[in-house]
């Protein structure tokens, strides 16, 4: 059993505030991955349980034993680096059981372990080369078979697949996904790449200037965003986001109204809501239903059609230029110029307050 | 473009040297490089050549005016009755018939020859007529010379020569490495302070802190002895700034894959960074051979017994107790020239492959 307690971790250089504090609990066996923007201090974070960069103030705990003041290698973490970070001058087998070597494990141990990660990950006929003769792909599998051989509780990844082109991307994705199945471990995955993080996580944590934003399964946050930062990042091509007001109709119901469009009825928003002044309505772009005829919703015009053959995306513009993405199965007939009328597929519609926060859920 | 297609090209030492900027014919700045390079290579090596060249020549082939180009000895014949070789003139006689002659002694401006033939004729020739017979001679007994008339003590120089280069190199390069790791991959109050200090030492002249030296080496007891020129200059602030610069293109995710992986900070340093910084301690060794071997002023300080002679102090020596004696010192500074090349030939390939950069990415 590995479970990782975060409590109230804070981490300032100098005056500069990077972490102000995080909360969380993670499980044995689950598969975390921290998603934010560059700087957000993911990294700083999984550095701070690695144990390579010291925590300016809290707790962190594996199974319930403070681990703040625990070298980095006694933690029983293993991290696989951005960069791989590969000794160069050494071979793979030697990359594989320097840190074995290190704690004067016993010879035939050392064999086995490294043979057995080499099998898992089918690295056996590379183990004589160097580093500088691998690829890409083969090169994260050393860094990640170093972290196997370890035998770690909790494994660490930063960044892991930023350096390998989009095809190797989507292999490794299943390849890590695979593996965790296999060993059980928890795994802590940093990414700026939301798509990892959706295929990847049991878990996702959403992190924006230090402060987690959301914690979730991947669909949970994808269809309840907590708030208009959540909404906008998971979930690629982005959440269309519009500015406007709440009203009432004479109906009772409630109503979205923006500048310079009709009023369009949102029929299940919660009847509470009432009138409000300055709400932004988010809506992905599958989630409108397209019509050719007018009178059915907002009109907007076409500006570039992308074909990808078994789905397009239409880039087009509301009144007031406001940018809109739309997402139309299979392949559209729309082109340059063409005038739509969009709304809202039933419920799939997402409202926030001026404060960015979610409403009406 | 029209360097890329001969780059390609230049695979094999002959390409390499021919390769030129223009495609077909040579390009004006050919002709400026080549020059140029050429010009270089006359000035810096001819007097090298000279040297070597001489060194084979006879003590008087050395004292001829002009100088030849090329060894020459005269050569000689032994005649009966006459227990010395004699010298061969060609002589051109009254009749103008070319003789062989062989030369007894010079009297004035006439000489005492005879027919190595006829060695009862003894003829008087004007010196003018007489042409001395030479040859092409490599005057080998300069070297073998050179080890009689020191009774073997040359060895006990190269042995003292050799050690102190050794020694005080292998010293060097650990102190000025730990120093260079120390500021270069640990943060610390005062690093930068401690940096300058240590380039600030650039500044004093050698010849300034001689006196202190000596005064040091002198209560230390260690006057006469080996250690006494090795321990003084064992770091140099050089050195320490080269392998600073070097150590800084380390990555440090090396560092901490390393930390995670159990290795101390003296494993971290023996098996990581040295192996690492092989280019940079390549170029260090080399300057800390040169200096160490050429080095004059502080083994004459400190060497004072003829024992502990360094070669460069024996080739001083030359020229006070024998007069000077070029065919020996020649032979003996081209021996002395010697490890030097071959310390080059040596180090020169770990300098232009750089191994650090090629694990990451």
């Amino acid at each position: 059993m590995a479970n990782l307690t975060l409590e109230n971790i804070k981490k300032s250089f100098g005056v500069v505030e990077v972490i102000p504090g995080v909360d969380l609990e993670i499980n044995d066996g689950e598969f975390v991955v921290f998603v934010g923007p560059s700087g957000c201090g993911k990294s700083t974070l999984l550095r701070m349980i690695a144990g390579l960069e010291d925590v300016s103030d809290g707790d962190i705990r594996i199974d319930s034993a403070s681990v703040v003041n625990t070298p980095a290698a006694d933690r029983g973490v293993a991290m696989v680096f951005q960069s791989y970070a590969l000794y160069p001058h050494m071979t793979v087998r030697e990359n594989l059981s320097f840190g074995l070597e290190n704690i004067r494990m016993a010879k035939p141990e050392i064999a086995r372990r490294v043979s057995d990660a080499a099998q898992l990950l089918q690295i056996e006929q590379l183990l004589e080369r160097r580093p500088k003769q691998l690829s890409g792909g083969q090169r994260q599998r050393v860094a990640i078979g170093r972290a196997i051989t370890r035998d770690p509780k909790i494994f660490l990844f930063d960044e892991p697949l930023s350096n390998l082109d989009a095809e190797l991307r989507v292999l490794m994705r299943i390849e890590i996904t695979k593996l965790h199945e296999r060993l059980g471990n928890t795994m802590i995955y940093v990414t700026h790449d939301q798509i990892e993080a959706m295929t990847m996580a049991d878990k996702i944590v959403v992190l924006r200037k230090g402060v987690i934003e959301q914690v979730g399964a991947p669909l949970d946050l994808y269809n309840n965003p907590r708030n208009i930062f959540v909404a906008g990042f998971i979930g690629s091509p982005r959440m269309n986001f519009i500015e406007g007001s709440l009203v009432r109709t004479d109906a009772g119901h409630v109503a979205f109204e923006a500048e310079g469009l009709q009023p369009l009825p949102l029929p299940d928003a919660d009847p509470s809501l009432g009138a409000r002044e300055r709400v932004t309505l988010g809506v992905r772009p599958e989630d409108f239903v397209i019509s050719r005829e007018a009178g059915a919703g907002w009109p907007v015009a076409v500006g570039v059609a992308e074909q990808y053959g078994a789905s397009s995306y239409l880039h087009c513009t509301l009144k007031g230029e406001i940018p809109v993405l739309i997402h139309e199965a299979g392949q559209s007939l729309a082109k340059r110029g063409d005038v739509l009328h969009i709304a809202p597929r039933g419920k799939q519609y997402h409202l926030f307050d001026a404060d960015g926060l979610a409403i009406g859920r | 473009m029209t360097d890329l297609g001969v780059v390609k090209t230049g695979s094999s030492i002959g390409a390499f040297i021919t390769r030129r900027r223009g495609r077909k014919k040579l390009d004006w700045t050919d002709w400026l490089t080549y020059v140029y390079l050429l010009l270089g290579l006359v000035i810096m090596f001819t007097p090298v050549l000279w040297v070597v060249v001489s060194s084979f020549k006879t003590p008087a082939n050395l004292t001829e005016f002009p100088p030849t180009l090329l060894p020459y000895a005269a050569e000689t014949v032994i005649v009966e009755g006459h227990d010395a070789p004699l010298p061969l003139f060609d002589v051109t006689t009254e009749e103008g018939e070319t003789v062989r002659l062989a030369q007894l002694r010079r009297v004035g401006i006439n000489a005492q020859m005879i027919d190595p033939a006829n060695p009862e004729e003894r003829l008087t020739i004007p010196v003018e007529n007489a042409q001395p017979v030479r040859q092409i001679y490599l005057a080998g007994e300069n070297y073998t010379n050179l080890l009689s008339s020191t009774g073997g003590m040359i060895w006990r120089y190269v042995f003292n020569s050799l050690f102190i280069t050794i020694v005080a190199t292998i010293i060097t390069l650990i102190m000025n490495s730990m120093a260079a790791f120390a500021l270069s991959k640990y943060r610390f109050r005062g690093s930068n302070m401690a940096l300058v200090a240590i380039l600030a030492t650039l500044m004093i002249p050698a010849t300034v802190v001689l006196v202190p030296t000596y005064m040091i080496v002198a209560q230390l007891g260690l006057v006469g002895n080996l250690w006494g020129v090795i321990l003084p200059t064992v770091a140099t602030p050089t050195g320490v700034f080269l392998l600073r610069q070097y150590m800084l293109t380390i990555p440090d995710e090396l560092i901490e894959a390393a930390r995670m992986d159990h290795a101390s900070e003296w494993r971290i340093f023996w098996r990581i960074i040295l192996p690492l910084s092989a280019p940079a301690l390549a170029v260090v060794a080399i300057f800390s051979i040169l200096s160490r071997w050429n080095d004059f002023l502080l083994p004459l300080v400190v060497l004072t017994r003829r024992e502990s002679y360094t070669l460069q102090l024996a080739l001083a020596s030359f020229s006070t107790e024998y007069g000077i004696r070029y065919d020996l010192l020649l032979a003996m500074t081209t021996l002395t020239a010697l490890p030097l090349a071959f310390a080059f030939i040596f180090l020169q390939r770990y300098i232009t492959s750089g191994i650090a950069s090629t694990g990451i990415k």
